[in-house]
């Protein structure tokens, strides 16, 4: 069963917060909802299925379909970090086309950074039972230096360098300075990005993702409810889901899940990925962009580095137009969980509503990705294709 | 420099004989005795052909390193890395007893079982 075609998203909502220690999870959970619904022109009422992660509180949707006061005939848990979003959108469709629900709402919130959390540097205790932790913690993991070390041999066995690497931070900076939400609006340079102190070698501070609170939410519905809003039709014409994991011993830090989910959403979608007019793509760290930018196909395997410099990635400037929002290296990271963000603005770029001095002209066709989890390792995958009806 | 003081890891029923090897000074590595593939991280059932025939045996404790970072934003900067083992599989360890930059991917490391809290010794890897 394809869902080609079959589910539109017609609600998108970032909350404007950045740092909220005045409001619960849950809170913004429901402020993300209802910014969702109110976009879409629909209401709580309206919602027959329901989906979040590991983010949202309690016991999942069991304490969250609880505290909105939903009722729904359909819900999804699906965690795969910070892409289950992407995720949860191919299951809405999948469940539309299968008559499981008609209006999906899916949320994410967190409060990462008024919690003080050290999300990027700091080893995370995990449960004894996770059968990887005891493999691991003595050794002082991190998520920088997991994600470095994925840099590491991306410079070693293809020649990528530090500047070719900051090239996609300085782009995502060009975008956020039109974004006046985002966390950190000032213009950085290449020189500017590797002179900043280094965290995890060879990644340096600005080549970090921000730690933002915050949340969003999307709306997803069958065409016929979607025909009859107001808003601009968004299909949903392909996507993808993926997971990698460490094979048993036989690592390989130099490719993504990306390679699997992204065939599987442009087979999907019928498109390549030179049609595709702009796209979301997770930047946890720069080198997540560069990886998950060749496993996309949008270059070939090791040409990430020449690919993103130059400013390719500048809106108006290069050729494919990413994260016009600043993305999670300068605008947000709600709840270290990018994925949701990443929709929104691909959202906002086929409405025709993303910043004007950002907004890529006609554009028909977008892609959003995300990886959850560690890139190289072990994470999950999603890829969205929308098109403009 | 002092180095870090390496937590102590948290053994389960599969993997208690791994720790208690340590402690006598040998480092195991699980192989199948079906498909005689070793992998890594221990495993009760072979993560390639399923079977439930995986054994203990005692590493050569050489390898190379595939990949490093040195965490300089720590109380205490360390270098966490990937080593192929010569029997194989690549597993997750620091880098220990040498300056941070004379670390390299290729470079030959021997394992090095040292003390961690709990009376713990966890593998790590020292060139050479």
């Amino acid at each position: 069963m394809s869902i080609k075609g079959k589910s539109y998203i017609v609600g998108a909502y970032e909350h404007p917060t950045r740092k909220a220690p005045d409001k619960s999870v849950a809170q913004l959970h429901a402020e993300v909802a209802a910014g969702a619904l109110a976009d879409a022109g629909l209401s709580k009422e309206d919602v027959d299925g329901y989906f979040c992660a590991g983010d949202a509180p309690g016991m999942g949707p069991i304490s969250m379909v609880d505290y909105l006061n939903l009722r729904v005939r359909h819900v999804d848990s699906t965690d795969t970090g910070g892409s289950s979003y992407l995720v949860h959108v191919g299951h809405a469709a999948e469940a539309i086309a299968a008559g499981k629900c008609n209006v999906a709402l899916i949320t994410l919130a967190g409060r990462p950074r008024s919690e003080g959390m050290a999300t990027g540097t700091a080893p995370r205790q995990g449960n004894p039972a996770q059968p990887d932790l005891q493999w691991e913690y003595p050794y002082g993991p991190t998520v920088v230096n997991m994600y470095a070390m994925v840099a590491m041999r991306h410079m070693y066995e293809y020649g990528t360098t530090s500047e070719q690497l900051a090239w996609i931070k300085v782009a995502a900076s060009h975008h956020a300075q039109y974004n006046p939400n985002a966390m950190l609006r000032d213009v950085v340079t290449v020189e500017e990005v590797v002179n900043s102190p280094m965290v995890a070698d060879p990644l340096h501070r600005l080549d970090c993702c921000v730690i933002s609170d915050g949340g969003g939410a999307l709306v997803v519905t069958r065409p016929e409810i979607a025909k009859s809003l107001k808003r601009p039709l968004v299909k949903l014409i392909g996507a993808g889901e993926a997971t990698k994991g460490q094979m048993g011993g036989a690592v390989d830090l130099t490719y993504s899940a990306a390679r699997v989910s992204g065939a599987a959403a442009f087979n999907e979608a019928g498109v390549t990925p030179a049609d595709i007019q702009y796209a979301s793509i997770y930047d946890s760290f720069t080198i997540t962009v560069l990886v998950q930018l060749e496993d996309l196909g949008f270059c070939e395997k090791g040409q990430g580095g020449r690919f993103v410099a130059d400013g390719n990635l500048i809106s108006g400037v290069g050729k494919l137009p990413f994260n016009t929002d600043g993305g999670g290296l300068c605008n947000n990271h709600p709840a270290n969980r990018g994925g949701m963000t990443k929709v929104i603005e691909a959202v906002r770029q086929v409405r025709g509503e993303a910043h004007p001095k950002v907004q890529v002209a006609n554009c028909t066709l977008a892609l959003a990705h995300g990886t959850g989890g560690q890139l190289g390792t072990r994470h999950g995958s999603g890829t969205l294709i929308m098109e403009r009806e | 420099m002092t180095e870090r003081t390496l937590p102590a890891p948290t053994p389960t029923p599969e993997t208690e004989a791994f720790w208690a090897a340590t402690r006598a000074g040998k480092f195991l590595v699980k192989t199948c005795k079906e498909c005689q593939r070793a992998h890594w991280y221990p495993r009760a059932l072979c993560p390639f052909c399923f079977a439930d025939a995986t054994e203990w045996r005692e590493a050569s404790g050489r390898g190379r390193i595939y990949s490093f970072s040195i965490m300089r934003r720590a109380p205490q900067p360390y270098a966490i890395a990937y080593v192929e083992l010569a029997e194989g599989p690549m597993m997750m360890t620091n880098i220990v007893g040498c300056d941070f930059d004379e670390i390299a991917i290729g470079q030959a490391v021997r394992v090095e079982l040292r003390e961690a809290e709990g009376g713990f010794r966890v593998p790590v890897f020292t060139p050479g």
